[in-house]
């Protein structure tokens, strides 16, 4: 199981270092040429030298493989850059937005386990009962609603029509309401379903039969060992979708102008900030393979059959 | 209800209904220019903001525009565009699976790192930070949606490659002589491309959305193209006023997906064909 663990976080490190290659490459072959846009950023109407100048400090004149292994090593020491509008390390910029981010995200993933886990559950232990078709609902318009749209449905019921919550901005519990639903929503669309799936596929197996031929209750079949084991694929569904969650984000604070991490990216995107952007997206690819990883390792404590097995790596 | 529905009509009538109302949706579409009543970005100030008339039958929006013709024309961007993404995608999946699949070895190594590579930055993420450092504008969504698609497609096909390669079929026309592109284009492609018309359908409703949502962040379709993401945005201001702005554009994805959605999975459900 040991060597499983470090064989899986070996594993990120070159799917890791490809991301980076690929961001970096995707910045170098773009006309954007990042001296230009540090001045544009900066308004600063710049001269061919200043140009030039700009260009050796951000170390444009190297080659490319010498400029990637600079950034490589930059970035493991948490060294963005700085950035182009404000010049403070574009780190510290993150930073200080990170934690309405993760506050907002958190909270949304809260809400989207409360729904799902008994919804999916009772949906699949009774197959086309009331919850199944409840869920199977829920989870076909989570799917094809867009959740920017979502957001401001909401705001126009809860805000503008009933008066109940604030339109925008955050401060109180009350803000924190109406993001955090549209961001849950297509989250409990999808985790009702995997739940609900996986629960039906448990009950047929022989494990079930068995524990029923032992006599043992059926509410403790279901509680001890069905949902236990149902829950697995909910939970590589979790880590598959920190990256919906870190995009939801954006989405959800351009609605409800959330003073996060999205809109400052999004803000960047429209400066041609690239230090910026570069940062948020190898940020983010980071924050989707770590919680990957953990999500492996909640699996291997909760199904024993993983460990014993020592699964195949994916 | 759309599911206890669909439990009462059986898929194969599921199946029939969404086709029909798709193709009502790709006719009224496609017909766009003569069905419009007005020009859906002529901008007429006088008539802002006016209630559903007979010139206007869905009404105006805040530069009197008229809001049933930019739902009609925002239709052709965002189904068009949304085609061409799952061509697009498809094709390139297509070619990388089957490659992948067909001829392993290092071949197989070098592409499927590459789409790990693509596939370890979220998405969605990934098309924003494309279109981040080339630039706002449709034409970067459109290849960034392509770029991060296919991959998902190429590792579907190239596992059912795999599997395909082991068939006494295929062993056969290769001890016959048969050359790996003839093996490949008789054989192997034919009992693949069912498969990606299904997955096919499923993307249309995914790269419908991620359409309309970049277009909503204000990276996509610029104004005044008529786009129902970008129509949301500009709506967004007048929802205390003028809540049909963004209404029903939403509503227009929200059908569309649905539909696209619904037989996608009908579809997969018929010929047992799991999703990615």
């Amino acid at each position: 199981m040991v060597t499983f663990i470090i064989k899986r976080i070996i594993t990120i490190v070159p799917i890791y270092l490809i991301a980076i290659l690929i961001t970096f490459g995707m910045i170098h072959l773009s006309p954007v040429d990042p001296a230009e846009a540090y001045f544009t950023a900066a308004h600063v109407q710049a001269t061919d030298q200043l140009l030039e100048q700009k260009r050796q400090e951000l170390g444009l004149d190297q080659p490319f493989l010498l400029q990637y292994i600079d950034t490589v090593l930059n970035i493991s020491q948490f060294d963005f850059g700085t950035s182009y509008v404000t010049n403070k390390p574009v780190w510290d910029e993150i930073a200080t937005r990170m934690p309405a981010t993760i506050q907002l995200a958190l909270c949304s993933l809260l809400i989207a386990i409360i729904v799902s886990v008994p919804l999916g559950f009772l949906a699949g232990i009774k197959r086309n009962g009331v919850m199944d078709h409840a869920s199977r609902f829920l989870s076909f318009i989570g799917a094809s609603i867009p959740s920017f749209w979502l957001g401001y449905l909401l705001i126009f019921f809860f805000s503008v029509k009933l008066d109940l919550f604030p339109v925008e901005g955050t401060g109180t519990w009350k803000h924190l309401v109406l993001p955090s639903i549209t961001l849950a929503f297509p989250l409990i669309a999808l985790y009702t379903r995997l739940l609900r799936t996986s629960v039906m596929e448990n009950l047929q197996e022989t494990y079930v039969l068995f524990a029923r031929t032992r006599g043992i209750r059926e509410y403790s079949i279901m509680g001890k060992h069905v949902l236990r084991i149902a829950i697995s694929p909910m939970i590589t569904g979790l880590g598959m979708n920190l990256g919906h969650l870190l995009t939801g984000t954006i989405i959800v604070e351009a609605v409800f102008s959330w003073p996060g991490l999205g809109r400052f990216f999004i803000d960047a995107i429209f400066n041609r900030d690239v230090p910026v952007i570069q940062a948020y997206v190898l940020l983010a690819a980071g924050a989707f393979l770590l919680g990957n990883l953990i999500v492996d390792l909640i699996q291997l404590y909760i199904d024993p059959r993983i460990s014993r097995k020592g699964r195949q790596l994916p | 209800m759309i599911k206890a529905l669909q439990k009462k009509l059986n898929n194969r009538k599921v199946i029939i209904l969404c086709s029909l109302l798709l193709a009502a949706i790709c006719i009224v579409t496609i017909l766009a220019p003569w069905l419009a009543p007005n020009d859906p970005i002529m901008v007429n100030l006088a008539q802002k903001l006016q209630p559903p008339s007979a010139a206007y039958p869905f009404g105006t929006d805040h530069l009197g525009r008229c809001i049933l013709s930019r739902l009609l024309y925002g239709a052709r961007i965002s189904l068009g565009y949304a085609a061409l993404i799952c061509m697009a995608a498809l094709g390139i999946g297509l070619v990388v699976g089957v490659l992948a699949g067909y001829l392993g070895g290092w071949v197989d190594y070098v592409l499927m790192r590459i789409g790990d590579g693509l596939i370890a930055i979220p998405s969605l993420l990934f098309v924003i930070g494309f279109v981040g450092i080339w630039g706002a504008g449709l034409k970067q969504v459109v290849l960034g949606l392509i770029l991060v698609q296919w991959v998902f497609y190429a590792r579907v096909i190239r596992g059912m490659v795999i599997s395909l390669k082991e068939e006494q079929y295929i062993t056969a026309a290769r001890i016959s002589g048969s050359s790996s592109w003839k093996v490949i284009k008789k054989h192997v492609a034919p009992n693949v491309i069912s498969s990606l018309a299904v997955m096919g359908t499923l993307e249309m409703g995914w790269a419908i959305m991620n359409l309309s949502s970049m277009s909503f962040l204000g990276l996509g379709v610029q104004p005044p193209t008529p786009e129902w993401g970008a129509m949301i945005l500009e709506g967004k201001s007048y929802i205390r006023t003028n809540p049909a702005l963004m209404l029903y554009p939403g509503i227009c994805i929200m059908v569309v997906v649905i539909v696209f959605n619904l037989l996608g999975e009908s579809l997969s459900e018929r010929f047992g064909i799991k999703r990615r």
